[in-house]
């Protein structure tokens, strides 16, 4: 599982703080993705997680602190400059747009000029990676299964032809063959030169994909190291694992 | 468009020639009146069927293009027809400083914050005397198109109602028309995707207030009288709303038959009992919640199995 990564950062968040209103949740959270890399964020439920992911593309604003991607400052800019920037975000939950067929939600993944000259072929590449999504290309997305929808979202995620993806559980409520299947495409998206970000409740699958991984407890990092170190942590396999 | 060349044509046909047919000029008051609805019901479409951004404020772009047409009349040289042009050009502004202030605001609260807006401009043209006559209003002086026929009229009103129908139509196919709706399923998915929200946001309500300024404008040419209760009631608002929502919210087709039905049963009725539009209105408002939940088209679609949505590609 080592690869020979280039040792260039992508992505640094460092000190960032946010909050809902009084509610801080996140107290200073730093962590950097490698290009080239899976970077995995995990933690229990409530950690912060979707919201460092949510500062990430800025839906949510940073109130502290600094994110870099690609040598730039992008905690001041609006999402869409973000998404400009070769960031793509797959939210938790899906959230496609349900009355809108698969390929309408596909269509509108490709949002840069960019993306939308080259989105034959971006079309052709996610149809090879999800089939399915081919033979449900004219289904309302809301009438999908939920493997289907988690599909059609990650798809979406490529068809802006991104240089980080960033995946918010992209496992939740999947058969475990499907979430089998799930993180054997996600490995395949990073072999075609894509980084990852991912957010996992299934520790043990995304610490034995990611190269680097975060554990995130009450919004600060407290612990890191390769993916497989993580795995025989004592701390983690008491508190993630169950072991 | 390509798709139904054969009922285009005969649609197009029968609306040139209407005026000829019917000669009545009652009835092609009624026409004109139908078509003036048509083009209020598609504009206001754009920004609360479309983008979801339920707007009840709508009376003020409607007034500003009204109020265009009359002070053009009543203070310059100039032809109060040059408002079809110059209405929408006065109304960008406002539209901006609207959307500058309501896009902060969701759901009902922006709702609100419209209904506000137009209550704002009603209360400034009610005040503003020297400008727009206060209570007393604007008498426009014939001109131009005032003979005694209708059929200038019609034309004029045919054309507003066409371009506006078509220029959903096209925004419908195109990117613009998709990131509307993506921004009414979802809008901080949109947002994160990319959509820059509220630029496509402030589009939707710029060209929006536009056609229905200009449709204002064409109101004060046709009745040449124009003061606040006529042009900028909250009323008028509540009107184009249930007309989009008759119809069937987001649809094309939508705000043209809730016009149609809405319009035609209301002066069918307004003869027999004066005053009972409001009566006639909530009467099929029921019916539709009832019946057809998604308004006459997604009835229609359901019945006849027509208009299901295909794969549709976004063009560029
Ligand atoms: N929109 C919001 N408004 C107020 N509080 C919020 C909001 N979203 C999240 N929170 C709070 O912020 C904290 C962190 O939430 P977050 O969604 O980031 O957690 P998470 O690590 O993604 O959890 P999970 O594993 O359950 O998805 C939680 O306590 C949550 O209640
Ligand atoms: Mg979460």
């Amino acid at each position: 599982m080592e690869i020979d990564l280039a040792d260039k950062t992508l992505l640094t968040l460092e000190n960032v703080t946010a909050r809902y209103g009084d509610v801080q949740v996140l107290w200073g959270v730093t962590f950097a993705v490698r290009e080239g890399e899976i970077a995995t964020l995990v933690g229990a439920n409530g950690a912060g997680k979707t919201t460092t992911l949510k500062t990430i593309s800025g839906v949510v604003r940073a109130t502290d602190g600094q994110i870099v991607f690609d040598g730039g400052h992008i905690d001041h800019l609006p999402p869409h400059q973000i998404a400009a920037r070769g960031i793509a975000h797959v939210p938790e939950g899906r959230r496609l747009f349900p009355l809108m067929s698969v390929r309408e939600n596909l269509e509108i993944g490709a949002i840069s000029s960019e993306a939308r000259r080259l989105r034959t072929g971006s079309f052709a590449r996610v149809f090879a990676l999800f089939p399915k999504l081919k033979e449900r290309e004219s289904q309302m997305a809301g009438t999908l299964s939920g493997g289907e929808q988690q599909m059609v979202a990650i798809a979406r995620g490529l068809m802006a032809r991104p240089r980080l993806l960033i995946l918010d559980e992209p496992s939740l409520g999947l058969a475990p063959i499907v979430v089998r299947e799930m993180f054997e495409i996600i490995q395949t998206i990073n072999r075609e030169g894509i980084t990852i970000l991912l957010v996992e409740q299934n520790v043990q699958q995304s610490l034995k994909l990611a190269n680097r991984a975060y554990v995130l407890e009450n919004g600060r990092i407290v612990l890191e190291g390769a993916g497989s170190d993580l795995l025989d942590d004592q701390r983690v396999r008491e508190a993630y694992l169950g072991a | 468009m390509k798709k139904s060349p054969l009922y285009l044509s005969i649609l197009s046909v029968f609306l040139i020639a209407a005026p000829f047919i019917l000669t009545a000029r009652y009835t092609q008051h009624v026409l004109i009146v139908v078509l003036l609805y048509v083009a209020l019901g598609s504009a206001w479409n754009i920004l609360g069927g479309f983008a979801g951004q339920l707007s009840l404020g709508h009376a003020a772009f409607f007034g500003i293009g009204a109020y265009t047409a009359a002070i053009i009349a009543s203070k310059t040289a100039f032809s109060p027809w040059w408002a079809l042009i110059a209405g929408p050009a006065a109304v960008l502004p406002v539209a901006l400083l609207v959307g500058w202030i309501c896009f902060r605001l969701r759901g009902p609260y922006f709702t609100l914050a419209t209904i506000a807006v137009g209550e704002v401009v009603r209360l400034i043209a009610l005040n503003w005397t020297t400008l727009t006559g206060g209570a007393v209003g604007v008498v426009i002086r014939p001109s131009l198109l005032s003979g005694t026929s209708k059929l200038p009229y019609y034309y004029v009103v045919l054309v507003i109602a066409v371009v506006t129908v078509t220029l959903c139509h096209l925004m419908s196919r195109r990117k613009l028309g998709y990131y509307l709706m993506a921004i009414r399923e979802d809008e901080e998915t949109a947002e994160s995707i990319g959509i820059d929200t509220t630029s496509y946001k402030l589009r939707a309500l710029a060209l929006s207030a536009a056609l229905t300024a200009m449709a204002g404008a064409f109101y004060a040419n046709y009745f040449l009288f124009v003061d606040t209760t006529t042009v900028l009631p909250l009323a008028l608002s509540v009107e184009i709303v249930l007309i989009a929502i008759i119809g069937g919210l987001g649809t094309v087709a939508g705000p043209v038959l809730g016009a149609v039905l809405l319009k035609l049963s209301s002066e069918i009725f307004r003869n027999e009992f004066a005053q009972a539009n409001l009566l006639i209105y909530g009467a099929l408002l029921v019916l539709v919640i009832l019946f057809m939940p998604d308004g006459l088209m997604g009835g229609f679609r359901r019945l006849f199995g027509v208009g299901a949505r295909k794969s549709q590609r976004v063009s560029a």
